[in-house]
């Protein structure tokens, strides 16, 4: 099924004009965010199809902004995200590309951490209400949605790995509800996302990190409803 | 979900002696593992959302960033206060809301996606504008919600929601498929009579196009909400009055899919046909464009 519960269709709690060249949008840049691990020194959006097109009249180039600055998709701040995220240190651009691209509303992101100097880049869609799915990460193809908590574990391929990824998960009795794993190349880097169905603990990160071959682990998690602030 | 059809959704009402709303509660609880009572209270959230949404655009200044729009819910209630509306009192009202949420999207206020953006105003139209008319309590509504997300549910995962997939079609027609089925329950309706609701007004919307001017959440979207908003009570009132949907609804939902799937891709929100390449529509987008 396309659409698992009754907030895939009541919902989410957005700032307008368009679930899907906002909010998704919004998503897409938080699930960015998350996969950095801290703010963005620089940002460097480019948009694709309809996105391309349409960006600056739905407020996408402001939702992509205000993603990155982990604001959630109904953050009253999200219209002013651009001034906020340049008083905050982080530089942006934003662009139309050329070429293929996944879906009709597709934003390619490069990002530059502020603290680390990493760099990310990241492909996501928007797939329609505020679903999104982020296509892949450095390379990587991977399907993650955001609807559920998510793990993303950055290691080594080689025999055993999942098989002590999920023994972990076994342990903690953390249940996956999709798993994707994807590589570079044979014996080379490779990156298993995991969603599970509830919030992974601080514990479970910590073991993750423990597993030999494991070089990162980064969570995802776009769910919740921002409290008014006034 | 155990139901993925209308009829296995009023079967189930029935093998359970709930409502719609009730069932979908449950459901729900079980799919995401979380308590009735945790569920229920984000979707009083959602509740509080459209409350605010509706109280700001028809108090607050509404007008969208591209200046197309804004204020026509507040246009609409100071003649309605004013004047004998055509429709009456209580359609009136709950078209005002309906636009007001509408409005408030546009100019990058805050709502809830039911089921998308650019439809958010049919459902907060009716719940809001009936609540008041009929001293419904918030917890009645919430359930209301519950309601409508379950044959929201049903019409996504059997035919589509959004504009881009299916037309207008699956974005107004399918809130005002969901505001109907719910108010019809609301109202005392059994879920067999509430599905009924569900049919007629799906049928009412068959075929319209997704052709935004400009490409925005704004033209025509914003007067369809109103309008979905009136249909949805007339839908539902033809449904408790005892008129049945002939061409039963998950049918019908199966004619969205086919109708849909056939548009052309100019008619599916790409504003690259119908009134967004009007002689005015594509003026309108080239000023949008090349801002003065």
């Amino acid at each position: 099924m396309r659409f698992k519960d009754v907030f895939s269709i009541i919902g989410p709690a957005m700032v307008g004009p368009s679930s899907s060249h906002t909010a998704g949008a919004a998503r897409i840049g938080r699930a960015a965010r998350q996969v950095l691990g801290e703010l963005p020194r620089e940002a460097e959006v480019t948009f694709f199809g309809s996105f391309a097109a349409t960006y600056q009249g739905h407020g996408t180039d402001r939702a992509i902004a205000g993603g990155l600055l982990d604001f959630a998709t109904d953050d009253h701040r999200l219209p002013d995200s651009i001034g906020l995220a340049a008083e905050a240190g982080m530089s942006i651009s934003f662009g139309q590309g050329t070429g293929l691209f996944p879906h009709p509303n597709t934003v390619r992101l490069r990002l530059t951490g502020r603290e680390s100097g990493t760099e990310m880049t990241l492909t996501g869609t928007s797939i329609g209400g505020g679903n999104i799915e982020i296509v892949d990460i450095d390379g990587f193809s991977v399907k993650l949605t955001g609807m559920y908590p998510t793990v993303l574990i950055q290691h080594m391929d080689y025999l055993g790995v999942l098989a002590s990824v999920t023994d972990v998960m076994r342990e903690g009795q953390f249940n996956i509800g999709h798993m994707s794993l994807d590589r570079k190349n044979r014996s080379g880097a490779a990156l298993t996302v995991l969603e599970l169905d509830e919030p992974a603990t601080a514990e479970l990160l910590e073991k993750l990190r423990a597993l030999p071959a494991v070089k990162s682990v980064k969570v995802v998690d776009l769910n919740g409803i921002t409290q008014e602030q006034t | 979900m155990n139901f993925q059809t209308l009829s296995q959704l009023a079967v189930l009402c029935g093998e359970r002696e709930l409502g719609i709303g009730a069932l979908m509660l449950e459901e729900q609880s079980a799919e995401s593992g979380r308590s009735q009572e945790q569920e229920f209270a984000t979707m009083r959230e959602y509740y509080g959302v459209m409350k605010e949404a509706v109280q700001r655009g028809m108090t607050e200044d509404t007008t969208s960033r591209s200046g197309l729009t804004g204020l026509d819910a507040q246009r609409v209630a100071a003649y309605n206060a004013a004047d004998e509306p055509c429709l009456g009192g209580p359609a009136g009202q709950a078209m005002a809301y309906a636009l007001a949420v509408s409005e408030v999207n546009a100019s990058m206020g805050r709502i809830i996606a039911t089921p998308t953006a650019g439809s958010c105003g049919i459902i907060p139209g009716v719940f809001l504008s009936c609540q008041e008319r009929f001293g419904w309590d918030d917890d009645y509504m919430v359930s209301g919600l519950f309601a409508a997300g379950a044959i929201g549910y049903v019409i996504a995962n059997n035919s589509f929601v959004s504009g881009a997939e299916g037309g207008c079609q699956a974005e107004v027609g399918s809130a005002i498929g969901m505001a109907a089925g719910a108010l019809t329950e609301m109202r005392g309706g059994t879920p067999a009579q509430a599905v009924h609701a569900v049919g007629l007004a799906l049928k009412n919307t068959l075929g319209l196009i997704c052709d935004p001017v400009g490409g925005l959440v704004e033209i025509p979207c914003i007067v369809r909400n109103g309008f979905g908003a009136v249909t949805a009570l007339a839908a539902a009132d033809m449904a408790l009055a005892g008129v049945r949907s002939v061409i039963p609804s998950d049918e019908v939902i199966k004619v969205m899919l086919e109708v849909g799937s056939a548009m052309p891709e100019k008619h599916r929100e790409t504003a690259g046909g119908g009134l967004a390449q009007t002689p005015t529509g594509r003026r309108i987008m080239k000023d949008l464009r090349n801002p003065k």
